[in-house]
Parts: C-alpha cells; sequence; structure tokens
C-alpha cells in the first residue's frame, strides 16, 4: 500500500500490484488518473483551488491545477498517453457544514479539478464528492478501481 | 514569522498558555460533574497537521470536534477534539444515557457537546487574555464526528500561510472516583486535545505583549 499524504502525489504501474491510498479526503479532493493500456496509476492529495491565489507557496502538489499538472507530466514520462487517461474523484465536503467558513472550500476544490481536468481533455468517468463527510480513497493500479470509505458507510467502488 | 521559527522561549509561553486553560478547564469539568478532577501537565506541541493526525489515533480515527472561530486582536481558529469515549461519558453525566454510535446525537445532546466546546475553548482564550489583555470575539462553535485526518485539514486549508504547522495541546483529566492507599487519584482518565490555530499576525502581537 502507498500512502499519499495531503498536497502530495504518487505513480505505480499496474504489474506492480500496488494499491494506493489516501486518507481522509475532507474538503480536499483525491483525484486518481488511470492509463488503462499501459496500466500506468496516479493519485493527488490537493488542498486548494488555484496555486496563483498563493503567496510564497512552492508546495505545486498543494493545488488543484499544479498539482494534477504535475500527475500527469510523471505519467506521461512513465509512458502513459495523456488522450487514454481518465480520472475518478472524490472529497470535496464541507467538514462542519455551513459554519465551516464564509467560502465552501470543498465546493471550490471540486469546481477547480473538474476545470483543470476538462482542459487536458481528460474525462472523470466516476466521482464521489461534496456532502459533509470525510472519505479515504483507494486505487488498485492493476485494474484502476477506485473505492471510497467513509465512517458511517460501507467501501463504495468507483 | 512562521510557526517554524518558533524558539524554545516561545515555545515555554504557549505551554504556560496550555498549563492555565488546563486548569480553568478542570475547574469547569469538576464543576459541572461534580466530581474531583485531577490534571496533568499538558503536553504542548508545534506539529504538522500529519503528524498531528498521527497523535491523536491516525488520520482516520473518528472523534469528535468543536470548531470555533476567533475575531479580534486574537484572531484564527480553535479546535477542541474528544475521543468519542469521553464524550459519551459527559453525554451519559448529564442526560443518563448516551447514544452507542455518536452519529445519532439528538439535538439536545448535540447542542450541550457544542457548550462543552464552548467551556474548554473558552478556558483556553481566557488564559490567553489573562496573560496578554488580546482579547476576542468566539463564533457560535460547531461540531462534527468525523475522521480526524478531514477535521485537522480545516484550519490548515484556511491558514495556508502557516505552513500546515497547527499548535497542538494535549491534556489529560481524570475524573477522580476515589483514592488508592498511596493517595493518587482512582478514576477515569480521558484525553481531550486543544488546537489552537492562530493567525500569525497575532501570535506575533501575543509574544509582542509578552515581550519575548
Amino acid at each position: 500500500m502507498i500512502t499519499v499524504a495531503i498536497a502530495d502525489l504518487a505513480c505505480v504501474r499496474g504489474d506492480t500490484g500496488e494499491v494506493i491510498v489516501t486518507y481522509a479526503l475532507g474538503s480536499c479532493v483525491g483525484i486518481c488518473l488511470y492509463d488503462e493500456q499501459t496500466r500506468i496509476a496516479g493519485m493527488v492529495h490537493v488542498m486548494l483551488p488555484w496555486s496563483k491565489d498563493a503567496m510564497n507557496d512552492n508546495n505545486k502538489r498543494r493545488y488543484a491545477d499544479t498539482g494534477i499538472t504535475e500527475l500527469i507530466g510523471i505519467m506521461v514520462s512513465k509512458g502513459a498517453m495523456k488522450s487514454r487517461i481518465v480520472a475518478k474523484i472524490a472529497g470535496g465536503a464541507q467538514m462542519f457544514g455551513s459554519a465551516s467558513g464564509t467560502f465552501n472550500i470543498g465546493e471550490r476544490n471540486i469546481e477547480a479539478v473538474e476545470h483543470v481536468l476538462a482542459a487536458y481533455k481528460i474525462p472523470v468517468i466516476a466521482r464521489d464528492v461534496g456532502g459533509s463527510c470525510a472519505r479515504t480513497l483507494f486505487l488498485h493500479s492493476d485494474t484502476g478501481m477506485a473505492e471510497v470509505k467513509t465512517a458511517m458507510r460501507q467501501m463504495r467502488s468507483l | 514569522m512562521r510557526m517554524d521559527d518558533l524558539s524554545p522561549v516561545h515555545i515555554d509561553v504557549l505551554r504556560e498558555i496550555g498549563n492555565i486553560g488546563q486548569g480553568n478547564a478542570a475547574t469547569s469539568l469538576a464543576a459541572f460533574s461534580q466530581k474531583l478532577v485531577a490534571i496533568d501537565v499538558p503536553c504542548v506541541r508545534v506539529l504538522d497537521i500529519n503528524e498531528a493526525a498521527g497523535y491523536l489515533g491516525g488520520p482516520e480515527n473518528v472523534v469528535t470536534a468543536i470548531l470555533v472561530r476567533l475575531n479580534g486582536e486574537l484572531s484564527g481558529m480553535m479546535l477542541t477534539i474528544m475521543e468519542n469515549a469521553f464524550v459519551g461519558d459527559l453525554i451519559r453525566l448529564v442526560f443518563g444515557t448516551a447514544p452507542d454510535d455518536l452519529y445519532a446525537m439528538d439535538d439536545m445532546q448535540s447542542s450541550f457537546v457544542q457548550e462543552m466546546g464552548n467551556i474548554l475553548s473558552g478556558s483556553y482564550l481566557n488564559a490567553i487574555s489573562a496573560l496578554t489583555g488580546l482579547s476576542a470575539e468566539v463564533s457560535v462553535p460547531s461540531v462534527t464526528t468525523d475522521m480526524v485526518g478531514a477535521i485537522l485539514a480545516v484550519p490548515a486549508v484556511e491558514f495556508a500561510e502557516l505552513g500546515n504547522k497547527v499548535m497542538f495541546i494535549e491534556d489529560s483529566f481524570t475524573f477522580a472516583d476515589g483514592f488508592d492507599e498511596n493517595e493518587h487519584v482512582n478514576g477515569s482518565t480521558v484525553r481531550c486535545n486543544m488546537i489552537l490555530v492562530p493567525q500569525m499576525s497575532s501570535l506575533e502581537m501575543l509574544f509582542d505583549r509578552l515581550k519575548v
């Protein structure tokens, strides 16, 4: 099992049989990218929508735009083809209901992720987003299957 | 200044705030539970979020958290994170019974937990005010029961300027049932964690007032 921390990413080949996991996505969004033909799998855990809104922050993996761009670059360098990559996304919840802020960061994260993926013409083929509960996200590199677990609900396949 | 730049002296100041706050909190808990409440020296740490989740049973550990926002001279956010067993005990003290599953708290119970968070976070804020004279307006608390990793990300997202660091005070309270032959307190010990995420400008003002 390969763990992706907050504002981090991982990329593996399917023949390793590895499972990539990121724990407890709240308003953050986990993005699984998969190229079925080469079975190259990647996941990034982003916290915030746009890198341009940040000051003095060089962690590219924190933001939807730069995080996804970096992950695609790594996958392509390992032999994935951009036009074959598909995406599955999870997260973007509002942890304390409407009290968690004047702006709903979870929703803005989802919007940014969808926007960036659309710009790369990567289709989002499954999503489990929004709401108010935390999610743990798994990506099976051998098949591209993603699974989402919450504290209240059984594991759900994406 | 960033959270990473805090010196040992700064950490000592924060620890002292933790001490006084914990004393205040124990007094409130004792008044409310009608039991003697014993405390240990709190542990104060400055941690990044992934580390903090580790101290709280791992990112997927389900806890109950109360969030309050601070506005005024002291701005930021404060999270009170309680083990679900502790929350269950508190609810039982007041209501006689507690739901097996805290997702099933009714409105009365949930509002009671909110109030507990208010009392606990108020204990620490009063400590800061007493030491520094800084004041803060406190928002209505909001409560959730969920994975601790996702809860910790809430302040991190809003205060990305802190570079993912939070200030973490780990307290333990022992509700005494009696004393053993060595006059040590017998009773159930619960852990409660306060996570203070001040805006950097507030923290600077705080240290400035204390001349450190």
